[in-house]
């Protein structure tokens, strides 16, 4: 079963082609390693897939659902963690009613993951997220993304903030996700990723160049 | 819609926190202050005293003040959150766009309303303190006129924040119609005036599409229903709109210009991409 699929997708910005036909299926269990240089088109293809664009070509299905037309449906099964923590204005106790109430994850469950990352929210909980450390910022992220137990998990350079030991401790916390999913990772190194992946994709100009199962 | 209560619930508890409010709410609680200590309330001029000649001076502080607030901060927080990936970590969430924006604008409205209205509220316990009546139907009224105000300059900084994404373009774009509605607008109508290139009936409807300028009469009508403090155009507005139609025209028009543009901002938001 396929839980992404991506036909002749094509989106331009001010005239310049950022996804030139770009045509990709991703199964449940799948786990990609999505690469390629500065301006590739890799943030624009995860973002169309979050239903952020209106493509000018192609279709993008997540589960059969248009991501635009169905944003409710589809984001429900996918949990995000973007390039650089966004500086979120909303004290921690509010950003988490924010992820319970909006996709029913409970909050004991993003403070147990919280603690697997070893990040001790309890003190923190009135502190504005925006001020915590990047490396904070960027654990609390990886723990809603998992605390949503979500079908599809998107990772966008998900441990550019984090020192050594987070890193080891969240590639862990990854392999013992105990239901099927899949997950995309968008990175510069593929060795940062490759225990955790089984397939490669390399995008250049919009294109994909390169698709290899390993 | 779910969602939308708790968008519009966390934005409050945002902009409580946001020193643009804090500087917003001393701004119009400070003013009231002032007035006190100033001693409008006392004073008499053009016939108008104690309250009626507090709440005019609110008014026409209000006119100036409450627009440019109102837009700027909230094209700034919008367009902040665009620039910033807020928003597309906030909408990778499954909220549907109707329920962010909605939210977004009544969590907004709550906001910039409420200090007007405690500020109003404040000068009016102080006026009845020092022994003036309570004036509950002009309360009341221009308790409406500042919820339509918020809602068209609500509705115009939507509107701007849809249609741009570049923070700076968004500030800017905002002071341009501050200052064309406030300012421009009538020295550029006086000028077709003097210059007789129009007629006068053309010249005052246009006047009157300003929505600051249909507050700044019904406002003036509350407490002088002739109208006289603005001379002549007086005897015509009364004439062909009569009271009742200024007063609920005031009051209706802009709430219905701001739905318009919030409504417009809206399908701008969800038919272009986001981010």
């Amino acid at each position: 079963m396929n839980i992404v699929e991506a036909r002749n997708v094509t989106k331009s910005f001010m005239g310049v082609r950022v996804l030139d036909d770009v045509t990709l299926d991703i199964a449940l269990g799948e786990r990609v390693a999505m690469m390629g240089p500065n301006g590739a088109g890799k943030t624009t293809l995860v973002r169309a897939v979050l239903g952020f664009y209106h493509l000018d070509g192609g279709t993008i299905r997540v589960e059969g659902c248009d991501p635009v037309k169905e944003r409710v449906k589809v984001l429900e099964n996918i949990g995000f963690i973007p390039q650089m923590p966004p500086p979120v204005k909303l004290s921690l106790s509010e950003l988490l009613t924010f992820v319970h109430r909006s996709t029913g994850a409970e909050k004991e469950r993003i403070i147990e993951q919280s603690e697997a990352m070893e990040l001790d929210l309890k003190g923190h909980m009135e502190k504005p997220f925006f001020k915590l450390s990047g490396g904070m910022k960027q654990k609390l992220l990886i723990a809603i993304a998992l605390a949503k137990r979500s079908r599809l998990l998107v990772f966008d350079e998900p441990t550019a903030n984090l020192d050594p030991k987070a890193r080891e401790r969240f590639y862990r916390l990854l392999d013992s996700l105990d239901y099927e999913h899949s997950s995309i990772f968008i990175t510069h190194r593929l060795e940062e990723v490759e225990g955790l992946v089984n397939r490669k994709i390399y995008m250049d100009l919009g294109k994909v160049v390169e698709d290899e199962k390993i | 819609m779910k969602n939308l209560a708790l968008v519009a619930y966390l934005d409050i508890k945002e902009s409580l926190r946001a020193r643009w409010f804090y500087v917003y709410a001393f701004v119009f609680g400070g003013l009231m202050g002032l007035f006190f200590i100033s001693g409008i309330t006392d004073s008499v001029v053009m016939g108008f005293t104690g309250l009626s000649r507090l709440l005019l001076v609110f008014i026409q502080v209000t006119i100036i003040i409450l627009p440019i607030f109102i837009l700027i901060t909230t094209v700034k927080s919008i367009s902040s959150d665009r620039e910033s990936n807020v928003l597309e970590y906030m909408l990778s969430f499954p909220l549907s766009l109707k329920e962010y924006y909605w939210g977004k604008f009544l969590g907004r409205f709550a906001t910039v309303f409420f200090p007007v209205i405690v500020a109003l509220f404040v000068g009016v316990a102080w006026g009845v303190f020092k022994g003036g009546d309570l004036p509950w139907a002009m309360i009341t009224l221009y308790s409406a006129l500042i919820f339509s105000i918020c809602s068209v300059f609500l509705g115009i900084a939507f509107l701007i924040s849809t249609m741009v994404k570049s923070h700076d373009v968004a500030l800017g774009l905002s002071f341009t119609v501050w200052i064309l509605l406030l300012a421009f607008i009538d020295i550029a109508l006086i000028g077709l005036m003097m210059q007789n290139r129009v007629s006068d009936e053309l010249i005052l409807t246009i006047a009157m599409l300003n929505p600051l300028e249909a507050f700044r009469i019904g406002a003036i009508a509350l407490f002088d229903p002739e109208l006289t403090v603005i001379g002549p155009v007086a005897y015509y507005l009364l004439d062909s709109l009569g009271h009742t139609f200024l007063m609920l025209y005031a009051v209706l028009y802009p709430i219905f210009l701001g739905a318009l543009f919030a409504l417009f901002g809206y399908t701008i938001f969800k038919k272009r991409d986001i981010l």
